[in-house]
């Protein structure tokens, strides 16, 4: 009897393992957008988490209320998030000196909590249903055609992971081409590197930012569509753990290395599902370990900080004087 | 393309309430090297910023006949001035290529590739270390680039602030030769700002003393070299 209690909770590790690579590729998205920004200006924005929810309720409107091709409707919605962010790039943080960084950080929080109030005033604070783009695989899949999830050792993995890490590939792949084949990619690494220097080789850097905080904005949209279903829909708080945890994983990689953060937040993921959930609550059946859960975020961002200032794979400074 | 490149008069510059120039009048004939001498705080790298617009400026600036003034840094270096600011200014996480890429932002001709190559010739050194980031050159070689960088948008002035700073005595003077040669070849149009007088004069063509702010004395380079304040003040003898 004891053997097969504890037989069962090996059994369902994989279970815990493919949650957290769902979980940490959606925090690999928001960290990669909070890591874009700060790049370019070495200040964490806030209200990233805040914009995407934005992000999921357009694609809520467009794709549920318009009856809009739910593609369509993530790249619709990713575009006027991406257009929302430059707006709020141009607007509220231009005017202020970029040396200064309180004022606008402080001025992000201030966004969050405006438009995660704005957002409830509008849609209130139920959970909405959404379509899930990945509910069960298509057709056209040999196999698991029509099936929810394929058995990996006896446990589901299901067509949701595999398609949210797909599509979360895929945007690494564009932006990694954006970044680094493009002259508008150019002048971003240009900036984030010296802005002084960019502004001395004809790149309008605020035009730049603007580019950054576009790009930043349509990312933590596309990662808020993908991760909507999975909470069982969008409500105007569903962004605001997830940012927590983003921002612990962008720390452990190295706030300012795009690999980095992708890596530091698939391991948030995994040490909160099988470390926290699996490990504590199933393993050693310590309950209250599952309120904990957001502590996990905390202590990752801690200990990083303690020994690690710089992440698992940021920059100390190269440069040779 | 008229006489004078740049022509600046009655410039004031100020950072906030802090005001570093006043009053300050120099021109830098086409073709020719002015050099800016002055001493640490003298407001020698506020000329060539506020020249650049990059701090808060009134007066005359003309380049090439047209007032840039209230013009916009980026548009200055569209209109042809090539800036290599004080400690390099090159983009340290950016690999020797894409620095001098970068440095070609604002061209839309298909000779960049052919520039890269020139001036590769000129910097060997650079061309060894084409895909390493510019942060782990050594300093003569950072100078090397940014320079590169600043003559990869094809100016037709370039602006040097005190490119011997923290270099070793030899890679100076080889610096300096080839800013020379530069001018010589090319007939690009140079100002310099340095503490290094002795080599800065040998380059240039007239120069100009400023302290605290003014410019206290001018004449051609060679009149200066002999003039006993500037022999006391920046030549050490």
């Amino acid at each position: 009897m004891e053997l097969l209690a504890a037989g069962s909770k090996w059994s369902s590790l994989p279970d815990f393992i493919f949650n957290g690579l769902s979980l940490g590729a959606i925090y690999a998205v928001v960290a990669v957008a909070l890591v874009v920004i700060f790049k370019a200006t070495t200040l964490i924005n806030f209200a990233q988490g805040e914009l995407a929810m934005l992000g999921a309720f357009f694609v809520y409107v467009l794709n549920i209320e318009q009856g809009l091709w739910l593609w369509l409707s993530i790249v619709l919605a990713m575009a006027i998030t991406a257009g929302l962010g430059a707006l709020v790039e141009r607007t509220l943080t231009r005017p202020f000196d970029p040396a200064d960084h309180l004022p606008v950080v402080l001025i992000t929080l201030g966004l969050f909590l405006i438009i995660n109030a704005v957002a409830g005033d509008i849609w209130n604070y139920q959970v909405r249903r959404v379509n899930d783009p990945f509910g069960k695989f298509p057709g056209w899949v040999p196999f698991w055609g029509g099936d929810r999830f394929i058995e990996v050792f006896d446990s589901r993995l299901r067509y949701q992971t595999i398609g949210i890490w797909i599509t979360v590939i895929g945007m690494l792949i564009g932006l990694s081409l954006l970044l680094n084949k493009t002259r508008a990619g150019l002048a971003f690494r240009a900036v984030s590197s010296n802005v002084e220097s960019a502004r001395l080789v004809g790149v309008h850097t605020g035009r730049t930012l603007g580019f950054g905080w576009a790009l930043a904005s349509a990312m933590g949209t596309l990662g808020a569509a993908l991760v909507a279903p999975t909470l069982g829909g969008v409500n105007p708080n569903m962004m605001a753990t997830i940012l927590i945890y983003a921002l612990a994983g962008a720390a452990l990689g190295g706030l300012d290395s795009i690999g980095g953060a992708v890596l530091g937040g698939v391991l948030v993921g995994i040490i909160q599902s099988v470390f926290v959930s699996w490990l504590g609550v199933v393993v050693l059946e310590q309950h209250y370990m599952s309120i904990l859960q957001l502590a996990t975020a905390f202590l990752v961002i801690l200990i990083v900080l303690m020994f690690r200032p710089s992440g698992l794979f940021g920059t100390r400074k190269i440069e040779r004087v | 393309m008229s006489d004078v490149m740049l022509k600046v008069e009655d410039l004031n510059a100020s950072y906030g309430a802090v005001s570093v120039l006043r009053g300050v009048s120099l021109r830098v004939p086409t073709g020719q090297v002015s050099v800016v001498l002055g001493a640490n705080g003298a407001g020698k790298t506020t000329t060539l910023r506020a020249i650049c617009n990059m701090c808060n400026t009134s007066g005359t600036i003309e380049l090439d006949g047209e007032d840039i003034q209230k013009t916009a840094t980026a548009e200055i270096v569209r209109r042809g001035v090539g800036h290599v600011p004080q400690g390099r200014g090159t983009f340290p996480e950016l690999s020797v290529m894409d620095n001098l890429l970068v440095g070609a932002y604002t061209r839309k001709d298909n000779e960049v590739r052919d520039d890269i190559g020139r001036w590769f010739e000129i910097f060997p050194r650079l061309e060894e270390r084409r895909t390493q980031l510019a942060g782990s050159l050594s300093g003569g070689e950072q100078q090397m680039l940014a320079v590169a960088r600043a003559l990869m948008c094809r100016p037709k002035l370039l602006l040097l602030d005190e490119p011997s700073l923290g270099l070793a005595p030899l890679i100076i003077e080889d610096l300096f030769e080839r800013f020379a040669a530069l001018n010589k070849e090319t007939g690009l149009t140079m100002l310099v700002v340095e503490q290094n007088a002795n080599l800065a004069l040998e380059m240039a063509d007239y120069g100009y003393v400023i302290e605290s702010g003014e410019i206290s004395l001018e004449g051609p380079a060679e009149q200066l070299k002999n003039d006993p304040a500037v022999q006391e003040a920046y030549l050490g003898a």
